[in-house]
């Protein structure tokens, strides 16, 4: 295999990874902050335990998180250094930006909370959690200014004498629609994700009749937060895809396998490609829905494939502009039925909240919830980023030519096996600890650390 | 703002935060190592790792930030850098990853192997970085072949020179020795007493492997590449290092933890120093080595960087030396004030 090859195999497989854990990071310390100062304001022993619980599978998940986050940091330079030359005036800042006002932020208050209970002022403690949240959600703002800026690249030039990319316009960079858009899309994904996890583990225990109290009110907030997020991911995938609409629009056509230019365009139900996944073969579409979806009219023009192709090789000279459209199809595709199944689940979930639900046979069906949310946010990002191919930085720089020069495929081999085997491996630790303390339960999270708690704990093994 | 001002301004920036990271993550890096000799009895290995439990992230977002304003200021530095030293970069990179899991897992299950693994994750990640940092700096002292495109045409073993593992080698015996001055500052009993036995005899390692890598530095010439000479600094690093022994014989571990920490930012102003204007020498030829100004970014960016910079790093400093402050009392192997 050649080096592009796989630096693009370790990149895709090494950030996926991180935003394995990045959405409940992102999701859940809301929870924990609000639940703890449900306890300062009314010193109910259940909002303690709470957030203690969930404070818990926070950070088994936030551990994971962050030491992938180093290898994330240093990726660029290290499997993408022409890419690095090229944008570095620009894709820097943002990433420096990211480290000096959100990983300080974020480790730094962690810290505090983590170890500071009982030994800081107790509003010390609880500012620390909410200031830990908000630094983890600035780094997202600011990771995704910087995709963004790669999916719509804005307030730049290009330097003839110093053969790059050169920033003029730093507010331009902050204020782009792109990031935003993706802010918003991926904050409210992130608080979905942790809603899901709290309604699965909330129904294991309620199935067993463990914590009862506690798990019911867990359930039913998580079921709230959960419509409002679902909702709200929906809309802001919406104006996401109007906005690729514009700015993007191989990619917009790609993801709904639409070749020929159409006025109005049909949404695609089920189409069948041929194995080339260039072709159509054959489809079910719902007419004029496309166009509604482009730009909220039934009639406006969608321009297919085909076009776009023909036009970009006038623009950017020969060569294929094409994504790979079965994974661009499929990938939108789970991500939206899983985004509406999940609207329709917390809705449903909300309205058994109000009989006693608690006892319900399906119950102890409810954690395979938990996996929803991974699929959407794993789908929705694949599909971002393949759907830009073969542009690292769209219609600035290609992938090809953005890869270290230097590296051999030894080089590559040896560190996507390494990372693959020390990824996976933490993957069984962190599942593990996950499981066990979600089974477990409340009481165990209570203690400090796992000798003081009861023999339950260390007996699952 | 003239430009070569804001290149230069953006060196030191660099600079410090680089003197930060080996200042802070030394003694983290050195506790980690230390943790599986040291502590006996799991309560003390509890108590070790709770010295730096509520920093060690903080700290290492310094290599982070350090990275990133790489990255921003002097993007040719960082792709050359990075892609060039890219398997030792990797190792050193599995090393942060395992020893960074471990902190947060190993506590939380009382199987005994479980335990043993992560306090071994702790103690190899912490030594894989250290050796591999040192061996890094010093390479970039010495100079690695880089060609006239700015690219790094050498590969891991090239970097596995003499000078580049005394380098290496040297790293981990002062970040040992700046780890037990820290465990002295923090720990108290019997493992206090038993620190301060470690340190005095690391303290003689220290000295020599240091004098040495002094020695071979100026013999072989790589002393003023560039237009700054160190002047009486290396001098200095090598007295506070010696210093340190004096104090340690005293039991006066604060003194003795100062001057590890000078030794440690002496040293890397001496290597900053070195080097300048260079930030990448070419053994290659001279003329192909990577500069502040040729492998810089805009002025434009420059300057928002600058302001962004001047803003936010005092707020950092701040709250980070607050939390220093906060958790500055001694941990003790009592079960009930332990976290991790
Ligand atoms: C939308 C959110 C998001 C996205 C797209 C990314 N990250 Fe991330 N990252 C986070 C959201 C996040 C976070 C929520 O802030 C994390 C995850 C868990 C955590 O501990 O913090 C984090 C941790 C984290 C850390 C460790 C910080 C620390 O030590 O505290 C680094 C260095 C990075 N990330 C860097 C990156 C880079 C270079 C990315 C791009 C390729 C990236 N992340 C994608
Ligand atoms: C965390 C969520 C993200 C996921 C899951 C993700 C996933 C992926 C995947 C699957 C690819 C491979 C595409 C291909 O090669 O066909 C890729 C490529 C890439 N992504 Fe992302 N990405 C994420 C965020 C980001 C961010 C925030 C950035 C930059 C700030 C980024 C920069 C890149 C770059 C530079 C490539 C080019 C390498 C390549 O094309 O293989 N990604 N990403
Ligand atoms: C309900 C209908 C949904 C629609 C219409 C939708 C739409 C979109 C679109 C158009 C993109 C691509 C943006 C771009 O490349 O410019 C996207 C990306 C993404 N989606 Fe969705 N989405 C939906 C549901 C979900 C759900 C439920 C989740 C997760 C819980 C999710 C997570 C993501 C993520 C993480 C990305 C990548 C980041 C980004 O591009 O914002 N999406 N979505």
């Amino acid at each position: 295999m050649d080096p592009i090859t796989l630096s693009r195999w370790q990149f895709g497989l090494t950030t996926v990874y991180h935003f394995l854990f990045v959405p409940l990071t992102l999701g859940l310390s809301w929870f924990v902050a609000f639940l703890q100062t449900r306890y300062y304001q009314t010193r109910d022993e259940t909002f303690r335990k709470m957030a203690k619980f969930w404070g818990k599978l926070f950070l088994i998940n936030f551990a994971i998180g962050v030491v992938t986050g180093i290898v994330q940091e240093f990726q660029f330079g290290m499997n993408w250094s022409e890419y690095s030359r090229y944008v570095g005036d620009i894709f820097g800042a943002p990433l420096a930006v990211e480290a000096l006002l959100a990983f300080f932020m974020e480790s730094t208050f962690l810290g505090v909370w983590i170890f500071g209970e009982g030994k800081v002022p107790e509003k010390v403690h609880l500012a620390a959690i909410w200031l830990a949240a908000i630094g983890s959600n600035l780094s997202a703002l600011w990771i995704l200014l910087a995709n963004g800026w790669m999916q719509h690249p804005v307030g730049y030039v290009i330097n003839e004498v110093t053969d790059r990319a050169e920033l003029v316009n730093f507010f331009a960079l902050v204020g782009n629609p792109k990031g935003w858009l993706f802010f918003w899309h991926t904050i409210a994904a992130g608080l979905t994700t942790a809603s899901f996890l709290m309604l699965g583990v909330s129904a294991y225990h309620l199935a067993r009749k463990q914590n009862v109290d506690l798990f019911k009110r867990s359930f039913q907030m998580a079921a709230i937060v959960g419509l409002i997020a679902s909702t709200l991911v929906f809309f802001g995938g919406h104006t996401n895809g109007q906005y690729m609409y514009e700015t993007q629009p191989m990619k917009f056509s790609a993801i709904e396998a639409h070749w020929e230019t159409s006025q109005p365009a049909a949404f695609s139900i089920l189409t069948i490609g041929d194995l080339s996944g260039k072709q159509e073969v054959w489809s079910i579409r719902m007419p004029a829905v496309l166009s509604f979806l482009a730009c909220n009219n039934f009639n406006c023009e969608v321009r297919g494939v085909n076009d776009i192709q023909a036009e970009y090789e006038s623009t950017y000279g020969p060569g294929d502009y094409v994504p790979l459209m079965v994974v661009t199809y499929w990938t939108f595709r789970f991500m939206m039925v899983v985004g509406f199944l999940m609207m329709l689940i917390s809705f449903l979930f909300l309205l058994a909240t109000r009989g006693r639900y608690e006892n319900a046979k399906w119950m102890k069906r409810v954690p395979l919830v938990i996996a929803l949310p991974y699929i959407a946010n794993m789908s929705g990002w694949i599909l971002t980023e393949m759907g830009r191919q073969p542009w690292i930085v769209q219609g600035l720089l290609t992938v090809e030519k953005a890869v270290s020069p230097n590296l051999t495929t030894v080089d590559l081999l040896i560190s996507l096996i390494g990372y693959t085997v020390v990824y996976g491996s933490l993957a069984v630790a962190m599942f593990y600890l996950m499981r066990k303390f979600a089974v477990a339960g409340p009481d165990a999270a209570m203690h400090e650390s796992v000798d003081a708690a009861p023999a339950s704990v260390g007996s699952q093994d | 703002m003239s430009y070569e001002f804001l290149q230069t301004l953006w060196f030191i920036l660099i600079a410090v935060l680089w003197i930060g990271f080996h200042f802070l993550e030394g003694f983290d890096f050195g506790v980690g190592m230390l943790l599986p000799f040291l502590g006996k009895k799991d309560e003390e290995r509890r108590a070790i790792i709770n010295t730096i439990g509520s920093v060690w992230d903080g700290n290492e977002v310094w290599l982070l930030t350090a990275g990133g304003a790489t990255f921003a200021a002097f993007p040719h530095w960082y792709a050359t850098m990075f892609s060039g030293f890219y398997l030792a970069l990797f190792l050193l990179l599995v090393g942060l990853i395992i020893r960074g899991v471990a902190f947060e897992y190993r506590s939380k299950d009382a199987n005994p192997r479980w335990r043993n693994l992560f306090d071994w994750m702790i103690a190899v990640g912490s030594f894989l970085a250290a050796l591999l940092l040192g061996a890094a700096f010093a390479n970039l002292a010495r100079g690695v072949p880089i060609n006239a495109d700015m690219m790094y045409t050498g590969n891991l073993f090239t970097l596995l020179n003499p000078y580049g593992l005394l380098g290496g080698l040297t790293t981990v015996v002062i970040f040992l020795l700046h780890g037990a001055n820290f465990l002295g500052l923090k720990l108290e009993g019997e493992l206090r007493e038993r620190v301060n036995g470690f340190a005095k005899r690391l303290w003689i390692a220290a000295s020599l492997l240091y004098i040495a890598l002094g020695v071979f530095t100026y013999a072989a010439g790589f002393w003023a590449r560039g237009i700054v000479n160190p002047g009486i600094v290396p001098i200095t690093a090598v007295i506070v290092l010696l210093l340190t022994g004096f104090f340690l014989n005293r039991k006066m571990e604060g003194w003795a933890f100062i001057m590890t920490a000078l030794n440690i930012v002496l040293t890397q102003v001496t290597f900053f120093s070195m080097t300048f204007p260079n930030v990448m020498i070419s053994s290659t030829n001279p003329a192909w080595s990577l500069t502040i100004y040729n492998a810089s970014s805009s002025q434009y960016t420059l300057t928002v960087m600058s302001i962004v910079a001047l803003i936010f790093v005092p707020i950092v400093l701040a709250y980070q030396g607050w939390t220093y402050y906060m958790f500055r009392k001694r941990i003790s192997t009592d079960k009930k004030s332990l976290v991790y």
